[in-house]
């Protein structure tokens, strides 16, 4: 462990070799007595499994309780989540509606009484001004609404199971009158969803304008892939959750950022939930989800919000104090009230850094609806889990590479988005036309496409003949692929086993033997030589109370073997490749490129390539992890080298060092911390990805998830997960203690 | 000013949008979907993409939604999803029959079909282990089935983690020398059968009946003891195997009979033997259709088992 680097005390003058490395030796000793301890009781190597707290049957219990008992008063606590389920659910209908499903004319009576409404209020505005104008068109909508209501009620007591509260007598029921006219009028007929050819075009357009005609050129052509494969339903059904999820997601973690920044106490609360949200992976939340709100599109969503909430409410409170000062100060001097401050100040200069937090968001949101396909959401995951079930990897691949091109188009689009210079003198002088011509364009191809797909199926789906990439290509695909795995083979066959039997199953035993007590005297040292002893306490206190005392060690074991593994490879690659792009501009724009391209895929793609390759087993499962985890450590060294003062470089060439000689004893050394942190990220991402490796076997934390999945043993996975977030958060104290020390001593910050 | 009327718009819209689709989609009684679940597996996919074309055509709207082989069950018997065509009993049983006591699942009936889901082993394999098909034949001879990674016990293919098989448990309680690797999904089993068969290495796996692979490779399940007939297994299930001839059942949600009762009637006509769910994953594992397709073919195949379903 670079913990016990002895450099550490070197900035200490006047001391001696065993002073200085007083710590390093014992931090020694206390390893080799703890080993030598636990070989003479071995409840300190594995914890004896009378001595389990039945922590997780607690919690299975808890949810449980929760699921069939609990109740708050008036309701059950079950009524609550099936209504929250209820109202999530309203918007999902539209979007579903809009993007794959189409309606009957009935169905879309809402939008006729708003048109209505409208419609309305502009005759009246005509004849009788604006006042009157405004209440004509509320009295529709109020009317309307109220006269509603009862169906509002009954849907939502279906979807709590409860008797029905009322019956659907409505108090005259006249708003449904259109409707019923509509469906004699239309008998049999259905309102088609959106064309594709308008969903692309609106895509490309709207990249036109955040972003001109090279990303506009790209999103078209992405989305139509999409299309041309005979993907879109499935993408759309993606899609309609993605349209869903990304606002509530956003408003959520805007409003807790906020409140993070205005109340001390909420801080305190929030922000280790926020960490803990985040160590967590993904596959954990959906037990407890599936558990409280049962299986389909709705709970796929919950989960969806919970995961990619996080990311937002950081940078929230990230953009809300980097606001610059004097902004805040002419603020002030104008007169804002608090609430004005936040909306029209604070919030408004800080766009971009939200910007950013949306793109997270969004991106969030694709990973973890391909993850929600295992409790029943429908879409691409759902596809390509089956694929991959199925080991038919010619359509996983074309799916796969759906997903991907789906999450560069989103994320390409918010970035420009985000990144676009608005131009107010030239707004100013443009007239509406100019401004609007976008979205006008889309209106008018939309309206267009409309009529269109009345005339001809292939506008709002592709029929099958037309499609450029076929099941027949895909199955040719698949071929080609098993042809090539079968003479890869031969080749891949003896290093898989070699590494397997000479490296890999070595360093598994060595991880499996390891005592608890152990890695637990390691983490006090480490946490009381970099944070003193509350950090130590932590630590270990986390880490004995959440991994050892539920009997989840040996499963941990097996997560650090992965983990281990994977950042070893990820290391011996990653920093190589983060020198060369910090030496070359040219290296730097091309390994950058890939790195973001990487980060876009959802973390499921990357278990094709590692079983086409290696097959089931646990090379194959580090294979998977390396890819995705391997970027923090190219971005951070990079960045760790680039931010060394250029002054300090001068200084080494001066006094006559060589290239390597400045590397070595100049830039990396003043690096190190920066190139910690990624490390530290590195570790996190892996851990996340043991999750997803499950998938492919496994006996670690995530496996566990996994197994907990069906048997809807909330206790089992959520401590798993738990334990999962638990060797991230202690990896990340660490480090960060350390790198903070480091960063001192070397009078950086 | 504006800004409130703003809002108080905004609220009425949603007021009137929420009052939409859901009131009204309830006029013509059928037009809720009916959500069949898929599972993971060949010959359920293909079926239940049958059943779904079946009651498409007869004018419900249906969707698949994919779920779980053990969480299926809760999500049945709360309405989230409809109707499972294929439980079975080696693996689904106690799910299953807690969702019929305690959440009021429907046991929609039992199929023909005569199921077994067991350690399996190719023919020749019995050359090499003499003794077979019995387990503590198959121990002693452990180490001929060893790989790299588990030598030196011998390596059992299992299935994917979450089809509720507990085999590392019982190779724990019947101390027996192997190691049970969980496949992440069954189209593994057959490829690792496949390159075995091809140079006729010795493998153990799992395998179930009715499959296709029993028109493909010959070959036994190995006797665990059998819970039948000894008692120790109702204390310790993990002493045991997997019930020699089990059922195949189908699984309902309560409120299907009032919903939708024509299609709840052919729900409970539908019954399927052996041979028609061999042929359903034989379509799609042997000659490579995809579900879709291998449902249309089927559905062709079998016009008069599908007629017998509507009587």
């Amino acid at each position: 462990m670079t913990v016990a680097d002895p450099s550490l005390d070197r900035v200490k003058p006047n001391s001696n070799w065993l002073s200085s490395n007083g710590f390093a030796v014992q931090f020694v000793g206390a390893i080799v007595a703890a080993s030598i301890l636990s070989f003479v009781f071995s409840g300190l190597r594995i914890w004896p499994t009378e001595l389990v707290v039945p922590v997780k049957e607690w919690i299975s219990d808890f949810f449980r309780w929760l699921d069939k008992e609990a109740t708050l008063g008036l309701f059950t606590v079950k009524d609550a989540t099936r209504t929250v389920s209820w109202m999530l659910k309203q918007p999902l209908i539209w979007s579903e509606y809009l993007l794959w499903k189409g309606a009957k004319p009935f169905q879309f009576l809402p939008v006729f009484w708003l048109l209505a409404a409208a419609f309305s209020a502009f005759f009246v505005y005509r004849v009788r001004g604006a006042r009157t104008a405004t209440y004509v068109a509320f009295g529709i909508l109020a009317l309307v609404a109220i006269d509603g209501l009862p169906h509002i009620l009954l849907s939502l007591s279906k979807a709590v199971r409860a008797d029905p509260w009322l019956e659907a007598s409505a108090f005259i029921g006249f708003s449904e009158w259109p409707g019923y006219l509509l469906d004699a009028l239309t008998p049999g007929s259905k309102i088609k969803a959106l064309p594709w050819v308008a969903v692309v075009a609106g895509f490309a357009i709207f990249a036109h304008w955040v972003g001109g005609w090279r990303l506009a050129t790209l999103v078209a052509l992405c989305m139509s892939y999409l299309a041309l494969t005979g993907l879109w339903r499935e993408s759309m059904k993606t899609f309609s959750l993605v349209v869903v999820a990304v606002p509530f997601s956003a408003i959520l973690g805007l409003f807790l950022g906020v409140w993070v920044t205005r109340s001390k106490r909420a801080a305190r609360v929030l922000t280790p939930m926020f960490d803990l949200m985040q160590a967590t992976p993904h596959l954990a939340y959906l037990v407890p989800v599936v558990v409280m709100f049962g299986a389909g599109q709705v709970p796929a969503l919950i989960a969806t919000v919970i995961f990619a909430m996080p990311p937002m409410a950081r940078c929230t409170i990230l953009a809300l104090q980097t606001v610059p000062a004097d902004v805040i100060e002419s603020g002030h001097m104008s007169g804002c009230t608090s609430r004005q401050m936040l909306w029209k100040v604070q919030l408004p200069a800080s766009q971009k850094t939200l910007l950013m937090g949306l793109n997270q968001v969004i991106m969030q949101t694709l990973a973890m609806v391909v993850i929600a396909s295992l409790v029943g959401a429908q879409g691409l995951g759902h596809k390509l889990l089956f694929s991959l079930q199925q080991l038919k990897l010619g359509y996983a691949t074309m799916q796969g590479i759906a997903i991907v091109l789906m999450a560069v188009v989103l994320d390409r689009i918010t970035q420009a988005y985000a990144n676009r210079s608005t131009d107010y003198e030239h707004r100013d002088r443009s007239t509406a036309l100019q401004q609007h011509i976008h979205l006008i364009i889309f209106g008018v191809v939309l309206f267009v496409l409309i009529v269109a797909a009345y005339f001809s199926r292939d506008v709002s789906v592709l029929s099958k003949k037309l499609l450029l990439i076929d099941n027949k290509d895909a199955l040719e695909l698949d071929k080609s692929i098993k042809q090539i795995t079968f003479f890869l083979i031969d080749y891949v066959q003896p290093i898989r086993d070699w590494v397997t039997v000479y490296v890999l199953i070595p360093i598994r035993n060595f991880y499996q033997a390891m005592p608890w007590a152990v890695v637990l005297t390691g983490y006090a040292m480490a946490g009381y030589k970099l944070g003193g002893w509350r950090l130590s306490a932590l630590l270990s206190g986390l880490f004995f109370f959440i991994v050892v005392l539920p009997g989840n060690w040996q499963f941990a074991t097996t997560t650090f073997y992965y983990v281990s593994s994977a950042l070893g490879v990820c290391l011996i690659i990653g920093l190589p490749l983060g020198v060369w792009s910090a030496r070359s501009p040219t290296a730097a724009k091309i390994i950058l490129a890939i790195c973001d391209t990487l980060q876009t895929f959802p973390s499921f793609i990357y278990l094709l390539p590692a079983i086409m390759l290696f097959k089931v087993g646990e090379l194959a499962i580090i294979f998977a992890i390396v890819p995705y985890a391997m970027v923090p450590a190219i971005r951070y060294t990079y960045l760790g080298l680039k931010l060394v003062p250029e002054v300090t470089s001068e200084a080494a060439r001066m006094s006559g060092a060589t290239a390597w000689q400045r590397l070595f004893k100049v830039e990396l050394p003043i690096a190190v911390p920066e190139i910690m942190l990624g490390v530290n990220q590195t570790i996190m991402m892996a851990l996340a990805m043991t999750a997803i490796t499950a998938l492919i076997g496994g006996s670690d934390l995530g496996q566990e998830i996994y197994r907990a999945l069906p048997t809807s043993d909330a206790g089992r996975g959520v401590m798993a997960g738990l334990g999962i977030a638990t060797l991230g958060i202690i990896v990340d104290r660490l480090i960060n203690a350390w790198a903070d020390g480091r960063k001192r001593d070397l009078g950086l910050i | 000013m504006i800004g409130k009327t703003l809002k108080f718009a905004a609220i009425l819209a949603l007021g009137v949008t929420l009052n939409g689709p859901t009131a009204w989609a309830a006029a013509p009684e059928s037009d809720d979907p009916i959500i069949i679940v898929q599972n993971n597996w060949t010959s359920q996919l293909v079926l239940s993409t049958v059943v779904g074309k079946v009651l498409e055509g007869m004018g419900y709207t249906v969707e698949f939604a994919p779920s779980d082989s053990q969480l299926q069950f809760k999500a049945i018997a709360d309405g989230d999803m409809h109707f499972q065509v294929e439980a079975w009993e080696g693996s689904m049983k106690t799910a299953f029959e807690k969702a019929v006591a305690e959440d009021g699942m429907v046991d929609a009936g039992a199929h023909k079909a005569v199921t077994r889901e067991e350690w399996w082993v190719p023919q020749y394999v019995a050359d090499k282990c003499p003794g077979l098909p019995d387990w503590k034949a198959l121990d002693k001879c452990a180490e001929i089935f060893a790989t790299a990674e588990t030598k030196p016990k011998g390596r059992f293919v299992g299935p994917p983690a979450d089809w509720g098989k507990n085999y590392s448990e019982r190779v724990g309680a019947l101390k027996m020398n192997f190691e049970a690797i969980n496949v992440g999904q069954a189209a593994t089993l057959w490829a690792e059968l496949d390159a075995a068969v091809a140079k006729e290495q010795p493998i153990v796996l799992f395998n179930w009946t009715p499959n296709f692979i029993e028109a493909k490779t010959p070959g036994m399940f190995i006797d665990f003891p059998d819970p039948a007939k000894v008692p120790e297994c109702k204390e310790d299930p993990n002493l045991c195997g997997a019930p020699r001839s089990g059922w195949l059942k189908k699984a309902a949600w309560s409120g299907l009979a009032e919903k939708y009762p024509e299609a709840w009637k052919v729900m409970q006509n539908i019954d399927f033997d052996n041979s028609q769910i061999a042929a359903a994953s034989l379509l799609v594992d042997v000659d490579g259709m995809t579900t879709e397709e291998a449902a249309d073919k089927w559905i062709a195949d079998n016009t008069a088992v599908i007629e017998s379903w509507k009587k």
